[in-house]
């Protein structure tokens, strides 16, 4: 049987500015598929898929739903023609229920009374259907990130999608939350609906998809029946050419310790309490990787090392001082001035001031010292010189230190922050989310270095949730869930379902 | 028992004196539930009084003037969404602009129209408003307790007084209780939640700064055609900002920002008794003193509770589309 | 709609003089209108203006006396504004500034001229900013926006300063409330006497030494953004909160700092009103040049060069709008309140209005130029 294209697209083209996002895609997606489009860190993908949902609008080409060609000028007609999407970033309203988020622009009435409880019975009937456990009345604020993805699932059901786009659906759950959700997309398939599943992991598209599209610098370079194809093939495909999966490294030389943590409390800036009771070692010469789902204390325990914010009860020593405690607490230039280098996890939030130009934020935490300030005054020119050397070295394009920031793409971005932290040469280094949104050549590029730190001596502690990045830097990993660190393995033979296990709470 | 004449002066003032805040409060509190600062109520203020009050003089009447200051405050809540929402310019100076622009160009036109150094000429009985006695006011004015808490505080004022205080449970329904309120507090916490449902942020902004526009011209109308009968320099008198400060101090909910606006009120009301009265024990305060005590309040305000008031959560910044 | 351009590719002159140009050029349109609805000619007023502010010599006197006042408060308003906090309280400060200067002056008088105008600049300066120091403090430490705080603060100022005039330093030989005048060896040289000294006749205007010292301000504001380390933490507070924290940098204490030196520079304006023409306090000296100041930050660009450049030209408002206001009778002062009103919205506001199209054209006429 040949099944029939519920979605075309022809020679669609984008920019934004004078970047061009997507170039000439044409794409067909079958009715009752899953669909994977995969590709890298800005390939185009998540721009693709929103312009099919109406939130950006094509530069030219067309958009064919059941072999018609409809205009989407905004969400509302890719809604009208049976479009749904689950964004990366969840489009839900925090202190508004479930319900409340769901109806949102499809109210059907204006004063809240008789629609409404249709409505809720609707919603109730379809969370039977599709096995979907949500409770209407709670608040998204009190929900967890599994159940905000369900509510989203829900929003789009209930808007009576056909087509349901989900955009790198997996990045915030834990092993176990996937195969839920997983479960949840097949039996949205038994019942005829089509998917197009957005992601930049492999497993997903082999475990889940019928076909897949892949995609690299904004165009489609490929396109394949998923069970006509293999890993390697894809990866290739995504690249442009073939993948070092793993990172030779030397055995460790492990040295004195550097970082004592124990038992330390942190709350948030909402006073909720995000790390609990958590203690461990940093030693020179050793990476330690933590692992763990976005959200489950990993920042706030970043943050306390490194002087952001102070512990609420327990230690923390660095060579042996207490830096932080119930009473003492040393903020980030008395960290920075002991050899305490910090790669923050949201760089453009944190790592940068995106205003200042390069050689601004080359020194920054560093602006105090010497030689880029003498008595307060900025030292124009030892900034100048040192920056150019700096951009030399990590080869951050382009190598203009006064062009603003945001004008460098995420990845020399990274590299600014990067070669800024190692410039000292520090003792200890903690990095967060090192990678995240950048191409696949500055990441080999930012591992090779961490790796180089760790081997001068340099203790480094690797916060990241990208579990492979994990798997293949780290010695030592510990797991965070909850606030807790739940188990601690040497990198040897460890398994991602192990890992996967411990990121999901389940310890025994 | 008999309830002493100050008190009731004194109820019956706050009521009157809090009713262009409770108007202003309630004008700010749709702007901001939808994202959009509004320090311009000051300046909107103003130029409904201005306008109101010409209006009333040259047109006859003074619903004419509300009217006509109707039309004027929502095209500058119209101005600031131009500027703020549509060119995404920033928030705080719009509003600042809005409000010196108004202060200078009121005056200047008053000048330049009537010739009377910056007043609007005083407007005769049959064009400005006047206080109303309710039905039955006199007759149970006899009656202890409830009688003169009917005929002095509740009945004698300005038909703006009885609006404003039907306004605030009216506010509330809307933002609560129907799709367009729902729709604003969304476009306020989460734009992207409400762009992705398919709703135009931006014209739900402007509709919110229209609302926002409706509310705060009856405030300046109250102000030169009922409890005065003309326009005079920035005769707002920092009214404006005390409305915000009583809308964030009510924490963005019509129920508190009233009752932060009846304490404004209150003080102010308190401040005119005060004047020239000695105080036990400390004697005669000078007068600048106790004019100061609503700005002063204002301040402690906002520096003793207000430092963890949760704000719309996408307050004062631009919607734009992330990339 | 225009396509956005590679900001690298737009040159640094485009967003900082055509663009801002082309804003002025929109307010001073719509500002016509106002005087056309007021029932005047705009374009006599622009004569006039021209010719008030600088067609004869007193008249630039009053044109640069005018922008002194502008260039401290203008500063003011910038220096808070590279932290992001709008100061819109540099009208109080101004006036307990003034205070401060006459103080000073009046009860150290036995102390040599030269000593007392120190003193008098160094006290302007510090009740300026022990004035801003407040709000300042309470937006670091309880969150209470600036915004609302300066500008209750400017009405207690008042309230206190008229309670100080009235029943504390009022020279009880007036029947207004206004204090007794400084000695005359303590007044600030006046352009017209240092051109005397020169050998040059001119006419009266207030214009005294302070515009000098307002030069200089200017100068040092420029460096402690630019060249300093605390410049820099003021700008990334300013920029980035979360970074700055990242990088070591107090929020809190940057919000006091860039408070303390804003009430500072907006304090100074009463050297130039105090110890410079009045030589005693007015109720209500500093009328409206706090806010005017803000206007002129705004089209400045927050650089102390845009600001020197707004100061003059909105002194050239002042004085030759003094002038229209002489000579047309529908026109009050308060008409260039107005105009600074159109100034911000047009400068601040709406800076983006045309910027887009503006860039655009620039990057490709220049492209075109490079392909031919």
């Amino acid at each position: 049987m040949i099944s029939q294209p519920i979605l075309e697209l022809q020679n669609v083209n984008k920019s934004f500015g004078h970047v061009q996002a997507n170039k000439d895609i044409s794409l067909k997606v079958n009715r009752g598929d899953i669909h994977g489009i995969i590709g890298e860190n800005g390939a185009g993908k998540s721009t693709l898929m929103s312009i099919v949902y109406g939130f950006y609008q094509a530069d030219s080409g067309n958009i064919k739903i059941n072999d018609k060609i409809i205009e989407i000028k905004s969400p509302h007609e890719s809604i009208l023609s049976g479009i749904g999407m689950v964004h990366q970033h969840f489009m839900l309203v925090e202190n508004f229920t479930v319900v409340e988020n769901i109806i949102l622009g499809f109210e059907g009435e204006f004063v809240f009374g008789e629609k409404l409880n249709q409505a809720k019975e609707s919603l109730m009937k379809l969370c039977e259907d599709y096995n979907l456990k949500i409770d209407l009345n709670a608040t998204i604020s009190d929900l967890s990130v599994g159940f905000r993805q369900r509510v989203e699932i829900l929003k789009a059901l209930y808007r009576g999608a056909e087509i349901l786009i989900l955009d790198e659906p997996t990045g915030v759950l834990t092993p176990q939350e996937v195969d839920e959700l997983f479960k949840i997309l097949r039996s949205l398939k038994e019942q005829e609906k089509t998917i197009i599943l957005i992601t930049h992991k492999l497993n997903e598209i082999m475990i889940l998809t019928d076909k897949v599209t892949v995609m690299r610098q904004g165009e489609i370079v490929g396109e394949k029946n998923t069970k006509d194809t293999t890993k390697d093939q894809l990866a290739e495909m995504m690249v442009g050419r073939s993948v070092l999966l793993r990172i030779d490294k030397r055995k460790p030389n492990i040295g004195d310790t550097v970082f004592e943590v124990k038992n330390i409390d942190v709350k948030d800036n909402l006073d909720v309490m995000r790390v609990k009771n958590v203690s461990f070692d940093l030693r020179e010469g050793e990476i330690l990787g933590i692992a763990g789902v976005t959200g489950n204390g990993q920042t706030e325990l970043l943050e306390a090392l490194t002087g952001i914010r102070q512990v609420d009860s327990g230690e923390i020593k660095l060579y042996g001082n207490i830096i932080s405690s119930k009473n003492i607490f040393f903020d980030p230039r008395q960290l920075r001035e002991q050899d305490v280098a910090h790669v923050p996890e949201d760089r453009q939030r944190m790592g940068l001031v995106t205003e200042f130009n390069a050689s601004e934020n080359l020194i920054f935490g560093y602006h105090h010292q010497q030689p880029f300030s003498k008595s307060s005054v900025m030292m124009g020119k030892n900034i100048y010189n040192h920056s150019k050397k700096i951009m030399r070295d990590y080869d951050v394009r382009p190598q203009s230190p006064f062009l603003v920031t945001s004008n460098f793409s995420g990845g020399n971005q990274q590299k600014i922050i990067l070669s800024r932290e190692l410039h000292k040469d520090p003792k200890v280094l903690l990095v967060g989310q090192p990678t995240r949104g950048v191409d696949i050549g500055a990441i080999e590029f930012i591992h090779q270095r961490i790796i180089d730190m760790r081997d001068k001596g340099v203790a480094v502690l690797l916060v990241s949730v990208e579990l492979d990045e994990i798997l293949s830097l780290a010695d030592r990993i510990v797991v965070m869930f909850d606030g807790k660190l739940v188990g601690e393995k040497v990198n040897e033979n460890v398994t991602d379902r192990e890992i996967g296990l411990l990121m999901a709470g389940i310890t025994n | 028992m008999e309830i002493s004449a100050d008190i009731i002066s004194l109820v019956s003032a706050t009521l009157r004196i809090s009713t262009p805040l409770v108007f202003a409060a309630m004008a700010g509190l749709f702007a901001e539930r939808s994202g959009v600062i509004d320090f311009g109520l000051e300046g909107k203020m103003l130029a409904a009084a201005f306008v109101a009050a010409s209006g009333a003089h040259i047109f006859g009447s003074e619903w004419y003037g509300l009217g006509l200051a109707i039309v004027c405050c929502v095209a500058l809540s119209m101005l600031h969404g131009f500027a703020s929402v549509t060119h995404k310019g920033d928030q705080v100076v719009s509003c600042v602009a809005i409000n010196i622009l108004m202060i200078g160009l009121t005056t200047a036109l008053a000048a330049a129209w009537f010739g009377q150094q910056g007043l609007t000429p005083t407007l005769t009985d049959d064009r400005r408003f006047f206080e109303i006695t309710l039905p039955f006011a006199d007759a149970v004015s006899g009656v202890p307790l409830l009688g003169p808490i009917y005929s002095e505080i509740i009945s004698g004022h300005y038909i703006f007084v009885y609006i404003a205080y039907i306004f605030v449970p009216c506010v509330y329904w809307v933002v609560f209780k129907t799709r367009f309120g729902l729709r604003l507090r969304a476009v306020g916490e989460n734009p992207s939640a409400v762009d992705t449902a398919g709703i135009s942020v931006e014209l739900m902004r402007y509709k919110a700064l229209a609302v926002n526009g409706v509310l705060v011209a009856f405030a300046g109308a109250y102000l030169s055609t009922a409890i005065n009968a003309n326009f005079f320099r920035e005769m707002s008198a920092g009214r404006g900002y005390l409305a915000l400060a009583a809308l964030i101090f009510g924490k963005w909910h019509p129920k508190t920002a009233l009752i932060a606006c009846l304490l404004f009120g209150f003080a102010d009301a308190l401040q005119i008794r005060l004047q020239g009265v000695p105080i036990p024990g400390i004697g005669l305060i000078p007068v600048q003193f106790i004019q100061a005590i609503p700005y002063v309040l204002t301040v402690v305000l906002l520096a003793g509770f207000v430092g963890k008031a949760i704000a719309p959560g996408a307050i004062g910044q631009p919607y734009i589309k992330e990339r | 709609m225009v396509k956005a351009v590679d900001k690298t590719k737009v040159p640094w002159w485009v967003s900082n003089a055509v663009v801002p140009l082309v804003n002025l050029t929109l307010a001073f349109i719509v500002s016509g209108l106002f005087i056309f609805i007021s029932g005047e000619n705009p374009y006599q007023a622009l004569k006039l203006i021209l010719y008030g502010s600088f067609g004869y010599l007193e008249g630039i006197g009053y044109t640069l006396y005018y922008a002194t006042n502008f260039i401290f408060t203008g500063l003011a308003f910038a220096i808070a504004f590279h932290c992001r906090l709008f100061n819109i309280g540099g009208e109080g400060q101004a006036y307990i500034g003034g205070l401060g200067v006459f103080l000073f002056a009046f009860y150290f008088s036995a102390l040599p001229v030269s000593i007392v105008w120190l003193l008098a600049i160094l006290a302007s300066m510090l009740f300026g900013a022990a004035w801003a120091i407040i709000p300042g403090y309470l937006q670091a430490y309880r969150g209470s926006h600036v915004v609302i705080t300066t500008i209750m603060f400017n009405f207690i100022a008042s309230a206190l300063m008229v309670f100080l005039l009235v029943d504390v330093i009022r020279d009880r030989r007036q029947m207004g409330p206004t204090t007794e005048a400084l000695v005359k060896e303590q007044w600030l040289p006046m352009f017209k006497n240092i051109a005397a000294y020169f050998g040059y006749k001119v006419g009266y205007s207030p214009l005294n030494i302070s515009f000098l010292l307002a030069v200089l301000a200017s100068f040092g504001v420029w460096f402690l953004i630019w060249r300093t380390k605390w410049g820099y933490e003021m700008r990334a507070v300013g920029h980035n909160t979360q970074a700055a924290i990242y990088a070591g940098i107090s929020p809190k204490k940057n919000i006091i700092l860039a408070m303390v030196i804003s009430g500072a520079l907006a304090g100074m304006l009463g050297v130039n009103e105090i110890l410079g023409v009045h030589h005693k306090i007015l109720v209500n000296f500093p009328a409206g040049y706090g806010f005017t100041g803000i206007a002129v930050a705004l089209m400045g660009r927050n650089h102390p060069i845009g600001i020197f450049l707004a100061s003059l030209l909105f002194g050239m408002l002042y004085q030759g709008g003094s002038e229209v206001t002489f000579d047309m009778p529908n026109i009050t002062r308060y008409m260039f309140v107005a105009v600074q009103g159109v100034i911000i919205l047009f400068s601040g506001a709406l800076e983006n209005l045309f910027r887009p199209q503006i860039e655009y054209f620039f990057v490709n006429t220049m492209k075109q130029k490079a392909v031919t």
